[in-house]
């Protein structure tokens, strides 16, 4: 097809008379759209727009040609160059952009958001900085989710989605959500406070709710019920995820929830949910793929002590991925999960104290695991086991149980150097200890190439290499040397500005 | 770096160094000696890279705090290790349960033929105590009041104290009741009017 030049300017100026003929080439993405022929040309859509759109308004077809071309453009940086083309694709790309991302809430008031983007279905907003998450950032602080939610409810009455990560986020705000947006689909919670089970309750009765996620957000301790406010008839919900409540929950509603969400997939308990009610739940969403396991041991209550839990759900699980929880683990029924453990890809053993031996028969087992994060109770044993059979790890995650400057050193060099030694196609590590070499580090750095976010954090302070005396300078520039994908590093221990010369001289690019 | 540091002290670097401390904290160390401040800084746990456009990287003075004070008192700072409080406290509690692994003390019964052992760590309060002392040892306990005590009730509970008195239960507060609690003895009535009315 012929691209006339002229046709295809965008200038607002242009006066071009499109009844004169030409040919209007539009390459849309694989199926759809495209038109050819000039007056009065028949194509689908946009031909018919050129019938009865004159000669005045020429720029009127080329935005809606381009809003039907901007409709596959989903990535925002792509969709944030194509605004910056002219003040026509400006406008088109803002009627047409339907996920709106706001990495700082402080960065555009909200009022300014919605003057641009009309058809917002799904809002990421990101609040407080992150040292937010270490106390560091003073109550009342800000990042307010009430500015955004009360101004959206006029402007964006078709909402859908809302993900919003270090917001202060009140019950009367979700309560706002849930009478606003009939058609609310999804609510993520990362890293937020401020609201109670008295706002999870308006949001359980939004009709169309697919996702309720809370992760690690601070839930103040109300007593309403808020699990049987969900629909009464058949949900749709997809993904439940409230192992941060601190509260209980009321399980018979719960059990009954689970029993009519046939498209449940994702679901992590609390810690007030013990065995005994995970295998009832268990039992009644046979289909799902993530599950947080509660505590993970027995009930408090001294009359079912006795009881032994049912743990042949696991067993029968085909479909279960992803395994998080044990809260409160007895170590003693681990073994009830080996039957999902070669399917597993993800593992959080973040809050089990438990060591090597208890976390060997598991993890040998893991041999598909993708995603590991563990206590350093494990110790370099419980990580040597790890790197003989994880051979798939991406992501692997090492907490600490005592997370004091000076406490005990339960992982060390040994374990970070064994994970390199057999995870080579490691991508993103965290790793708390108190003490590091550089010997580790540089190895590390020639066998996992693939890494693209090294985070250290040798707890005690100012500790150099405990062999060699030396700071960690060159373990972490080896690192930044080798690692050619790395876009994340955080550094730790005695560092000297020799560590900052090679930072600056490797790290280019993204 | 030693003129530099010298020229910091002239010009009092100090008052106007940018910090991310909460507001009106101070450094610890304010008169550590220049050697201090050498340049072998341990700077702050992260410096992201991944997205430049954020303001991140105003972490990088996050070690400043602690940075100041001199090895030998390194008192715990905010913000370090960079572990979110939740996970900080979830395993605190557990390295101190050995010590207060439950309170058990006898529990006798005027008439019974052997005594019982209860665990006090396991009652919230005096009600559930009080419940399950019925339960346990089959009777009515009745209602307590300051005045009259337990008076109304054919039984009166009571427990010896640190000093070795005999108490009535239900006059302190519960924590105080089972920090001093030493065994626990259920009076008859008529033996209990004794102590719970006094003139």
């Amino acid at each position: 097809m012929r691209e006339d030049p002229t046709e295809m300017s965008e200038d607002d100026d242009r006066t071009t008379d499109l009844a004169g003929g030409g040919t209007i080439v539009v390459e849309a993405s694989s199926n759809k759209t495209r038109s050819c022929g000039g007056n009065g040309g028949g194509g689908v859509g946009v031909g018919t727009i050129a019938d009865y759109c004159p000669s005045p308004y020429p720029d009127q077809v080329l935005e809606n040609v381009l809003e039907n071309v901007l409709l596959f453009l989903t990535s925002r940086r792509d969709r944030n160059s194509a605004s910056l083309v002219c003040k026509s694709w400006y406008r088109a790309e803002a009627l047409t952009r339907t996920d709106l991302f706001i990495g700082n809430c402080y960065a555009v008031s909200p009022r300014r958001a919605i003057e641009r983007f009309k058809r917002v279905k799904s809002l990421v907003l990101k609040g407080k900085p992150r040292f937010a998450d270490f106390s560091l950032v003073p109550p009342n602080w800000g990042a307010q989710f009430f500015p955004w939610v009360s101004a959206m409810a006029a402007a964006y009455p078709w909402l859908e989605k809302i993900y919003l990560k270090r917001v202060s986020v009140t019950d009367e705000d979700l309560i706002l959500l849930a009478h606003s947006f009939p058609a609310f689909k999804e609510l993520v919670l990362v890293c937020c406070d401020g609201f109670g089970t008295a706002g999870l309750a308006a949001v359980a009765r939004c009709r169309q709710l697919r996702v309720l996620d809370l992760i690690d957000d601070e839930v103040n301790e109300d007593d309403v019920d808020w699990i049987s406010c969900f629909p009464e008839s058949v949900t749709c919900l997809e993904s439940l995820i409230f192992d941060c409540v601190e509260s209980p929950v009321n399980f018979d509603a719960l059990e009954r929830l689970v029993a009519r969400s046939p498209s449940l997939k994702r679901l992590k308990l609390n810690r007030h949910v013990n065995l005994m009610q995970l295998h009832r739940l268990m039992v009644r969403a046979p289909q799902l793929t993530h599950l947080g396991t509660g505590s993970f041991s027995t009930s408090d209550n001294p009359a079912q002590a006795d009881q032994e839990p049912d743990l042949s759900a696991f067993a029968t699980s085909k479909s279960l991925v992803c395994l998080s929880g044990f809260r409160d683990i007895v170590p003693d029924y681990l073994p009830a999960i080996y039957p999902v453990c070669a399917r597993l890809t993800s593992l959080n053993f973040s809050y089990a104290n438990i060591n090597a031996e208890q976390l060997r028969p598991v993890i040998c087992q893991c041999y598909n695991l993708q995603t590991l994060w563990v206590l350093d109770s494990v110790c370099d044993e419980g990580l040597q086991a790890v790197a003989a059979t994880c051979k798939e790890l991406h992501e692997l995650r090492v907490f600490p149980m005592d997370a004091r400057e000076d406490g005990e050193a339960a992982v060390s060099e040994v374990g970070l150097l064994a994970i390199s030694e057999g995870c080579r196609k490691l991508r993103s590590i965290l790793y708390f200890c108190q003490q590091m070499t550089n010997a580790a580090v540089v190895a590390m750095s020639r066998n996992c190439p693939e890494l693209v976010v090294f985070r250290l954090c040798i707890m005690g302070r100012h500790r150099p290499d405990h062999l060699t005396g030396e700071p960690m300078d060159e373990g972490f520039g080896a690192i930044v040397m080798n690692c050619k994908k790395l876009t994340r590093l955080a550094v730790s221990g005695l560092l000297s500005d020799k560590a900052f010369s090679y930072i600056g001289e490797y790290e280019a690019g993204d | 770096m030693e003129s530099k540091v010298t020229c910091e002290n002239d010009l009092n670097f100090k008052a106007t160094e940018l910090r991310l401390g909460l507001p009106g904290t101070d450094d610890s160390e304010k008169h550590t000696p220049p050697s201090v401040r050498s340049n072998k800084r341990a700077l702050s746990h992260e410096t992201t890279e991944d997205s430049r456009s954020k303001s991140n990287s105003g972490t990088s003075d996050f070690g400043d705090d602690e940075k100041e004070a001199p090895p030998a008192a390194k008192a715990q700072v905010v913000g370090w290790p960079p572990i979110r409080s939740y996970r900080k406290n979830c395993f605190q509690p557990k390295k101190t349960e050995p010590e207060s692994a439950g309170i058990y003390v006898k529990v006798s019964m005027d008439g019974a033929p052997y005594l019982r052992k209860i665990d006090l760590k396991g009652y919230k309060g005096y009600p559930q105590l009080l419940k399950a002392l019925e339960i346990m040892f089959k009777l009515t306990i009745g209602q307590y009041s300051e005045r009259e005590g337990y008076n109304g009730s054919d039984y009166a509970p009571t427990y010896e104290d640190k000093d070795g008195d005999w108490m009535l239960v239900g006059d302190v507060p519960w924590e105080m009741f089972i920090s001093s609690c030493k065994r626990l003895r259920i009076m008859k009535g008529s033996e209990a009017r004794g102590l719970g009315s006094y003139v």
